[in-house]
């Protein structure tokens, strides 16, 4: 824990932040996206606003893995686990996301539906293996983190020759969704939203390394500062980023040296690129359909995609009407400004995607920063 | 039976009798359950003494003033590191009844077994159960056995109920929080909830980690003794320590401010948590207490519950303040602040 506790260290917290009062410009406003869940949470978590000068605000980005998954795919996953014979494994925080009717994977499992909850992609595998008479699906879901374990089971069910393995893809691309962000109208047109700079993944870099991102530095004069997920991390990512803001540059910096390199895990994205291919688009919660980004199973591994296996129509459902998830995802609004968020949508009965994963915007802002609201401290005068 | 009571219900819509089903999360300690117990318990059993809200509660007869608590015990595994479903049956009520600062006097046992559970493990049980039982002393003095077809159960269900005596001068209750009071915990969190989780199969990582399961009764004497006017006693079981104190909170209509680095956490517990996204602020304790007393109490209280084999880690963790929305707040190591939330339903991993 020793190697953890240090990053998250209060001193040192209070040394940095100090900094960044001293550099940050009175005169203007940073407006800095950090695009991951994880992030999200951290800073929530650890209350790094608070630490923060009143004109750096922290927009929370669509990086939250269960957040983007549309409500079609996971009405689909739903039909999948009340098929007869099938047991559905999937991660934690995905089992409580609701449908528009309020149901959820955690709801058919209540009325009987065989839903088990893993820990990681290698679980599934070993309930294929000792549930021989079932098919398994493993509802596949995140950003690169996620994906090579993926591609590892389904290389080893081959291998197995496990037949009753499936996985029901729906993994996705973090840089594609970055360049949907900033080719959105409310930024590039209207103006809607301001964005500065963006606080890069910590652990989807770790596979496909800090190169990705220099072309949205570049193309779209942004600075991205790749950071770890521990608190010390966050705050000196924004740091780096009111540097560059402030010398007028847009580079690719990394602050998560210590697990981040240039090319990324050439193993990792060798594994992803023998399973996965890229699929034409894909519908994601807020951004809508989004060109080349996200992954499908390559047909020579089609008796493990469900997709093939089963009948899957295509659903592209809305979302519930007062939710505001997609604006939030896209930064456009703020938790705050969605009329239900604490009221009728709560951790306990989320109508949103952001409202159940601790890091969806809106779940993290309920659990860890609604006192704010009472102290009136930190308000985003932009918007 | 524990709740958020009936003082304030913020962020929550009523159950869906018609269509709604029981989830797991309706028994995980957390918003969800304690919503459960009020629009549905509450209001068809309701009564003065259930209006009480503590974990037991208080009733006068000829003897005296008396505590009465019920606790069902499931539990997976049925044998973990540090104890057993046996002597977390008569812990958990033990110390439901001591958090009056009452006397134990009596308690009963039910079991549910389920058809084709070995009668040696059964031994096991029942032998641990006296066993702890012993110790108090309190006595076992009635009971019932129910069998289950296989399948219809998990091996074992106990409940036991008991019955205490509360001394003369001591009025210990969740809704008699102060602003200016301190919040004391009597030591580690979170290590039953993370030795049991450790103990089920589908973990790969091993620990030495044992559960904190004890009977309280003898801390809390000697706490009684010493600061015979503490205000609330709580043992913070499922929900762990946020929901116990999100509990006090909202009975006693104050808010709290909690600060990280005193809470007392196992290295091998933050590391779990860690790794399983999870915090233990939020995981089970078997054997831990929390005590809320007058700011001229406290280090009196402190040096009791610190020369108690059972307080040896005891901290004082933060105070209570005024505040309208009863909210639990922490000052996080970093510096910043977080409310410290009730849980809704079961800790889930996150992936990232």
């Amino acid at each position: 824990m020793k190697y953890i506790e240090a990053f998250r260290d209060g001193r040192l917290a209070r040394k940095i932040a100090g900094q960044i009062a001293k550099e940050a410009d009175p005169r203007r406003h940073y407006y800095l996206m950090e695009f991951c869940g994880g992030h999200t949470h951290a800073i929530s978590r650890y209350g790094i606003v608070d630490l923060l000068p009143t004109h750096i605000y922290m927009i929370h980005g669509p990086g939250c893995p269960v957040c983007v998954l549309p409500m079609g795919r996971l009405e689909n996953a739903i039909q999948l686990a009340q098929t007869p014979g099938v047991i559905l494994c999937s991660y934690g925080d995905m089992l409580r996301i609701p449908t528009a009717k309020g149901n959820s994977l955690l709801k058919v499992k209540s009325r009987g539906a065989d839903i088990r909850m893993v820990y990681s992609s290698s679980e599934a595998l070993d309930i294929a293996r000792q549930n021989p008479d079932k098919c398994i699906v493993f509802l596949a879901i995140g950003f690169e983190t996620t994906t090579p374990p993926t591609a590892v089971v389904i290389k080893q069910a081959q291998a197995l020759g496990l037949s009753n393995f499936t996985v029901f893809c729906n993994h996705v691309l973090t840089p594609s969704a970055i360049s949907h962000v900033l080719l959105s109208p409310e930024i590039r047109q209207l103006g809607q939203v301001r964005l500065d700079g963006f606080i890069g993944p910590a652990h989807v870099s770790t596979v496909i390394g800090s190169r990705p991102y220099e072309y949205f530095a570049e193309e779209f004069q942004k600075p991205v500062v790749i950071a770890g997920f521990e608190p010390l991390d966050v705050i000196q990512a924004v740091l780096m980023l009111v540097r560059q803001i402030n010398e007028g540059r847009a580079e690719v910096e990394n602050e998560f040296t210590r697990a981040v390199l240039p090319h990324g895990n050439i193993k990792a994205q060798k594994l992803v690129a023998d399973v996965f291919e890229l699929r034409r688009s894909f519908e994601w919660r807020g951004l809508g359909h989004v060109p080349y980004s996200a992954l499908r199973i390559k047909s020579c591994f089609a008796d493990f995609d469900a997709e093939q296996r089963f009948e899957i129509p295509a659903l592209s459902l809305p979302d519930h009407k007062a939710c505001e998830c997609g604006a939030i995802l896209r930064g456009v609004k703020h938790p705050r400004d969605c009329k239900i968020f604490g009221t009728v949508c709560t951790p306990d009965n989320p109508i949103g995607s952001c409202m159940v994963s601790s890091e969806g915007a809106c779940a993290a802002y309920f659990r860890y920063g609604r006192f704010r609201d009472n102290q009136s401290q930190h308000e985003m005068a932009g918007h | 039976m524990q709740s958020s009571a009936n003082k304030k219900h913020a962020y929550t819509r009523t159950l869906d009798f018609k269509t709604g089903c029981v989830e797991m999360m309706h028994g995980s300690g957390g918003r969800a359950m304690a919503q459960l117990i009020d629009q549905l318990f509450m209001k068809a059993f309701d009564n003065d003494i259930l209006r009480q809200m503590n974990d037991q509660a208080g009733f006068t007869s000829a003897g005296g003033r008396m505590v009465m608590a019920t606790d069902s015990h499931v539990i997976t595994p049925l044998f973990f590191p540090g104890g057993d479903i046996g002597c977390l049956s008569v812990h958990g009520t033990i110390n439901d009844v001591v958090m009056a600062g009452a006397k134990p006097l009596y308690l009963s046992a039910g079991f549910i077994l389920e058809e084709g559970f070995p009668l040696g493990d059964l031994k096991r049980i029942v032998e641990s159960m006296a066993a702890a039982a012993r110790v108090i002393p309190v006595p076992i003095i009635t009971g019932d056995t129910k069998v289950v077809e296989r399948g219809s159960g998990d091996g074992v269900f106990i409940t036991t109920t008991g019955i205490g005596r509360i001394p003369e001068n001591v009025f210990i209750s969740s809704e008699r929080a102060k602003p200016g009071d301190s919040i004391l915990i009597s030591g580690t969190i979170g290590d039953h909830g993370i030795a049991v989780m450790l103990a089920r199969e589908d973990f790969a990582f091993q620990s030495s980690l044992e559960s904190d399961t004890a009977s309280l009764h003898d801390l809390v004497s000697v706490m009684v003794e010493a600061v015979p006017g503490i205000h609330v006693l709580r043992d913070p079981t499922r929900g762990g320590v946020a929901a116990a104190l999100n509990e006090i909170a909202q009975q006693s209509g104050a808010g709290m401010m909690l600060f990280e680095e005193r809470i007392p956490v196992k290295p091998e517990v933050s590391a779990a948590c860690e790794f399983l996204g999870f915090d233990p602020m939020y995981v089970a304790n078997e054997g831990k207490l929390i005590a809320v007393c007058a700011p001229e109490d406290t280090d009196r209280l402190l040096d009791t519950m610190r020369a108690h084999p059972l307080g040896r880690n005891a901290a004082v963790i933060g105070e209570i303040i005024a505040d309208s929305h009863y909210f639990v707040q922490m000052k996080t190591r970093f510096g910043g602040t977080h409310v410290v939330d009730w849980l809704s339903g079961d800790q889930l991993p996150r992936i990232c």
